[in-house]
């Protein structure tokens, strides 16, 4: 095993701000980018699934 | 219809888009007052040190001219679109891509022109030395039918649309980037101690590209918007 | 009932699967489900694999230390921005040139997430660029040029986004994507120019000399897994866009219906 304790893992070196900060957002972005299109295909299918009559676009 | 037709065309086009910006002179001098104002807000934002002054000078007119030229795109296909002008060319029997390009060319000697040929005056308050001066001249009448052209696609997408003018800005200044590389970077190299001939070959080749390309692109672009 | 039947026959054309058949909007939303779901599993399998190499198989660089493992987030979203707005150019032109909608769609679809790479492209090149040049924002040829790209997204996002008639926003947003594809290596090459005329920042992350295999390994695997991260979420996307806009047809209020009643 490269890293000899969890504590050494997350100081990555000095680096930790940059390397996690990486992660974290990469993480975030695709976790949000999920959420929209949940939200975006909730929305649409709520559209489709209203009567056709209420439709006034 | 004779061979000359389509030429006869372009040059009707090109006549009557002339009178019409010569009969709304203040247009032209809106551009104008602009690119004046833009350029006089620098020095007094970063200082009169005129040996910054000068280094920044190409930077600052090109950027300053790139803003005008683009403000300018909204008026290209706008009054056309208003009475219904754009449409009857858009059934004209001569291919759309000239008459744009009539257009296009209109566009720019009552917008382009007299930046080209102002922006040496305004060059001397950033104490610009001559041979500078010449090259920042001759960049610019070399980079701003490129802008027109590039404009051209942009003011065609978004006629009609909500907020027409931001949008446009959004689509056209990324694409206007080469342009400014090269137009201001011919300047610099001059100032510099090198020759211009690179810089100012580059923004030719850019212009012949967009003069085959742009054209035909704008009238796609009408059509569609039109439809 | 009947028609579902006779849709349902024409799937497979002489053993072989119908390209035409898919190419609906509305056959090609459930497979678009199935596959975004297949893409999806693939690219947690492939990220997890990646990010064991990128942690405990690569080994800490010479030069940079541990802060290079940024390497592994950076250089796939890079590559994933560059290759979306190709791909999203080939769609729209597609579909402008075949009138074919699906496709108009699709480039629809891969615009957002495009942005979203470009976007991760240039955080984790500031994060990455902090430590390594001193401050957080370098105007290097490569970020600058991807700032550039960000914008062409933003700019094609807009457009369509202004625009609210589809067909309309489907047409223009094709004509902008290619004049942007048409731009991309002129950006690219003048930028370029530029920054090596300005003799710019020279350290370059991919150019290290000292690149180990496990390193390029743990780059390609997790760039797969980026590449089908965004294969799904176009997918996911295009669904949502297909129902917006067929939401006034019979099969999606059934099909809508179904879902509400499952729900």
């Amino acid at each position: 095993m490269k890293w000899e304790s969890l504590g050494q893992f997350l100081a990555m070196g000095g680096y930790a701000l940059y390397v996690w900060g990486s992660f974290a957002v990469t993480v975030a972005v695709i976790a949000v980018e999920l959420a929209l299109l949940r939200v975006r295909g909730r929305a649409a299918r709520k559209a489709a699934a209203a009567p056709p009559e209420g439709d006034a676009s | 219809m004779s061979a000359s037709a389509p030429l006869a065309a372009f040059a009707c086009v090109l006549r009557r888009d002339l009178l019409l910006a010569l009969r709304r002179r203040s247009d032209v001098a809106t551009t104008l007052f602009f690119f004046v104002i833009v350029v006089t807000l620098f020095p007094l934002g970063v200082g009169p040190e005129m040996s910054l002054l000068r280094t920044m000078a190409p930077g600052v007119l090109w950027v300053a001219a790139l803003l005008a030229s683009m403000l300018a795109l909204g008026r290209l296909f706008a009054g056309d679109y208003a009475d219904g002008t754009l449409e009857q060319l858009v059934l004209a029997p001569h291919p759309l891509g000239l008459l744009v390009g009539a257009k296009i060319a209109a566009h720019w000697l009552v917008t382009g022109l007299p930046l080209v040929l102002l922006a040496p005056l305004l060059g001397l308050a950033f104490d610009m030395r001559a041979e500078a001066l010449g090259t920042l001249t001759l960049s610019l009448l070399l980079g701003t039918p490129t802008l027109g052209l590039i404009g051209a696609i942009g003011a065609a997408l978004t006629l009609g649309l909500r907020g027409a003018g931001l949008l446009l800005s959004l689509l056209v200044l990324p694409l206007y980037i080469p342009v400014l590389i090269f137009g201001a970077g011919a300047v610099e190299a001059v100032a510099g101690g090198l020759g211009p001939g690179a810089h100012l070959s580059v923004l030719g080749a850019l212009l012949v590209l967009a003069l085959f390309f742009a054209p035909w692109a704008a009238a796609l672009a009408l059509r569609i918007s039109l439809e | 009932m009947d028609r579902h039947i006779r849709v349902g026959a024409r799937r497979r054309v002489r053993g072989a699967i119908n390209l035409y058949y898919y190419a609906a909007p509305r056959t090609f939303y459930p497979l678009a489900g199935r596959m975004a779901r297949v893409f999806y599993a693939v690219a947690v399998v492939l990220g997890a694999i990646g990010l064991y190499i990128a942690f405990f198989v690569a080994p800490t660089d010479a030069q940079q230390g541990e802060g290079y493992r940024i390497i592994f987030l950076h250089v796939p979203a890079a590559w994933m921005s560059m290759f979306l707005y190709v791909v999203m150019a080939f769609w729209a032109a597609v579909g402008l040139a075949f009138n074919t909608r699906l496709s108009s769609m699709m480039a629809q679809a891969i615009a957002p997430t495009g942005a979203w790479m470009a976007f991760l492209a240039l955080w984790t090149g500031a994060l990455w660029g902090k430590p390594m040049w001193g401050t957080w924002w370098v105007w290097d040829a490569r970020l600058t040029s991807e700032l550039i790209l960000l914008f062409l997204y933003l700019g094609f996002m807009a457009l369509q986004a202004a625009i609210d008639d589809p067909r309309r926003a489907d047409r223009a947003g094709a004509v902008l994507a290619i004049v942007g594809v048409v731009n991309v290596p002129i950006i690219y090459f003048s930028v370029q120019w530029w920054n090596t005329l300005h003799q710019g920042a020279s350290v370059s992350l991919t150019r290290s000399p000292s690149m180990a295999a496990t390193m390029l390994w743990g780059m390609l695997v997790m760039a797969l897994a980026f590449w089908m991260y965004c294969l799904g979420a176009t997918l996911t996307r295009v669904r949502a866009i297909i129902l917006e806009r067929e939401r006034r047809s019979d099969w999606a209020h059934e099909l809508a219906l179904g879902k509400e009643r499952d729900a």
